[in-house]
């Protein structure tokens, strides 16, 4: 500090470095080193059967060979694609319109900050204790089924933890229940963002509300749009805690809601690190291309 | 279906718009609230009370609920919240401050490698820890931190996202000058830094620190993979245990309180707040 004082404007600069020490430290240690033991893993046959420890071998690629080759990674990514799809047309499609609505002046919605703040709500629940609370409802013998059946929409019980698409569909409803505020507060900050000016001549041409939203919100939303959509599709290949807790870690029925992390995570507890880190290897180059996507976005908006 | 709707009415009256508007608004909040009022409900029931199917009045049975369910209950629900809320609130801490200081390094000083880390860090932002759990599982077992709070809390102080929206924040709030200024009246930088940065920068520590805290609060994957004793497990650790339990054997009403004791203190919270969070999402994010 003394030196600061009494040095030269460049010499302040080697504080940048000093200041960078704490962030640089703990991202390579807990991120770095991990990443590439993770790679280094992936190389290896290294895997418990009963109690016995097989390897570590070296084996190249093959783990990424018996990945591909057994027909369970494309299962799962396929399973992982259906629920966030599922969930996330609902939600920027709701999100859009919610926005649309929000930033709209003529409409001068009232309560919109009790709105926002019910909406936006449900993204801070902790994600597994809200699973487990879909998981009673829906049971068998939960309020769910007995509220339809009182209302006579059901005789009996609905086996929702039964059913391929009842399940996944419930997973799908909780994220989107989860994420659509959040989304809408962000595209509603893009919407704001928008010239006034053009709403207006657009009105004084005679435009209406839903040609100024496709004409001109869509169109000027779209870098927004991009970001929201690889972010959450980011977010999509994460999927863990819903279907993990709703399914007790099975993905049942016949594994159909069985996500990517959920096989990881399965690799990781059985410790086949042979071939949990290969499948984390492979998600890190996805989500790496997708980061590099929003990284783009980022700092075209940023200039 | 919506935009069908909006779609075949152009140039409808805004009467009729905003009645759309307000029903759709009103459909979704309830979407968002209605598990919640279920939760509180069931959990003030009994189990035979349960067992006769749902009604919307609360019972009588809460606090019985919340004893036996969560205060004397099989899992240690009061032990975990605890030791949730000290994971969430170091790690808070340590992050935006760590993080803040980062933002500072790179939005005041001048150096070689400048354009490199903030690319750099920019460019893993969105990178998801789960593809490193492998490694950093291996990592916290040779470094025999396995049951220990340490690799739950230690890792925020490198928080990309985090790091980001200070930088943004600093942008518009921060002016060089009055660095300038500290050091003509004699400042060390690290004061500087605590003194002047620190204070300036307290809506977006605030915004940051409750983001920070929910996301720890919630995070079941990387700390289900590290914490195995009981008494060291975090709530979502015990959601999920009580998920496997056997649940004929559980009494409904005691599953209720144990989740409401885990969801209803964030929301209680959150209501507090909320201000602060709804507005603090955009604050720094993508700007248009």
């Amino acid at each position: 500090m003394e030196n600061a004082k009494r040095g030269k404007v460049v010499s302040y600069n080697k504080w940048g470095y000093i200041f960078l020490i704490p962030f640089v430290v703990v991202y390579a240690v807990f991120q770095l080193i991990p990443l590439v033991s993770t790679f280094y893993n992936s190389l290896f046959e290294n895997y418990r059967s009963g109690l016995m420890q097989v390897g570590p071998n070296f084996i190249g690629l093959k783990n990424y060979v018996t990945l591909f080759t057994n027909g369970d990674l494309l299962i799962y990514f396929k399973n992982t694609m259906i629920m966030w799809v599922l969930g996330f047309v609902p939600q920027i499609t709701v999100s859009l319109l919610l926005g649309a609505w929000f930033s709209d002046p003529s409409l001068r919605l009232k309560f919109q900050r009790f709105f926002k703040t019910v909406i936006y709500m449900p993204n801070l629940i902790m994600a597994s204790a809200f699973s487990m609370l879909f998981f009673t409802l829906f049971s068998d013998s939960g309020p769910i089924n007995s509220i339809l059946i009182s209302g006579g929409l059901l005789t009996v019980p609905f086996k929702f933890m039964s059913n391929i698409w009842s399940v996944r569909g419930l997973v799908a409803f909780m994220n989107f229940v989860m994420w659509f505020g959040n989304t809408t507060i962000l595209l509603m900050a893009g919407m704001m963002g928008i010239d006034p000016s053009l709403y207006e001549a657009a009105q004084v041409d005679g435009a209406t509300a839903s040609q100024i939203f496709f004409r001109i919100t869509l169109p000027l939303l779209r870098p927004i749009l991009l970001y929201v959509v690889i972010t959450s599709l980011i977010g999509g290949l994460q999927m863990f805690d819903v279907p993990q807790i709703l399914t007790n870690g099975t993905g049942n029925p016949v594994r159909s809601s069985m996500t990517l992390i959920m096989y990881l995570n399965k690799h990781l507890y059985s410790k086949n690190f042979g071939l949990g880190g290969a499948l984390s290897v492979l998600l890190f180059i996805v989500t790496g291309i997708l980061s590099l996507i929003v990284f783009r976005i980022n700092t075209r908006t940023e200039r | 279906m919506n935009t069908t709707v909006k779609k075949k009415s152009k140039g409808l009256p805004i009467g009729a718009r905003r009645a759309i508007a307000y029903a759709v608004l009103i459909l979704v909040s309830f979407l968002c609230i209605v598990w919640f009022y279920i939760l509180f409900i069931n959990a003030t029931r009994s189990k035979g009370e349960l067992t006769r199917g749902f009604t919307p009045i609360p019972s009588t049975h809460l606090i019985e609920n919340l004893r036996d369910g969560v205060f004397h209950g099989t899992l240690p629900f009061v032990r975990g919240m605890l030791n949730s809320l000290f994971i969430a609130s170091c790690s808070a801490v340590l992050c935006t401050y760590f993080s803040t200081m980062t933002a500072y390094a790179i939005h005041v000083y001048n150096f070689k490698f400048k354009k490199f880390i903030s690319a750099f860090i920019l460019a893993v932002m969105m990178i998801p820890t789960q593809v490193t759990a492998l490694g950093f599982l291996q990592l916290v077992g040779k470094m025999k931190l396995e049951n220990n709070f340490i690799p739950l809390i230690i890792p925020s102080i490198a928080a990309p996202v985090t790091y980001f929206y200070m930088k943004q924040y600093m942008e518009s709030t921060l002016p060089l000058s009055l660095i300038e200024a500290a050091r003509i009246d004699g400042s060390g930088e690290f004061r500087t830094f605590n003194t002047i940065t620190i204070p300036l920068m307290r809506p977006a520590i605030a915004v940051q620190a409750i983001f920070t805290f929910v996301s720890s609060w919630n995070n079941y994957f990387t700390p289900a993979l590290i914490l195995h004793k009981d008494k060291m497990k975090t709530l979502p650790i015990l959601i999920a245990q009580l998920r496997s339990a056997d649940f004929l054997k559980f009494n409904m009403g005691h599953v209720y309180a144990a989740i409401a004791f885990s969801i209803f203190p964030v929301i209680v919270v959150y209501l507090i707040l909320s201000k602060f969070i709804v507005g603090g999402t955009t604050l720094g994010g993508v700007k248009g």
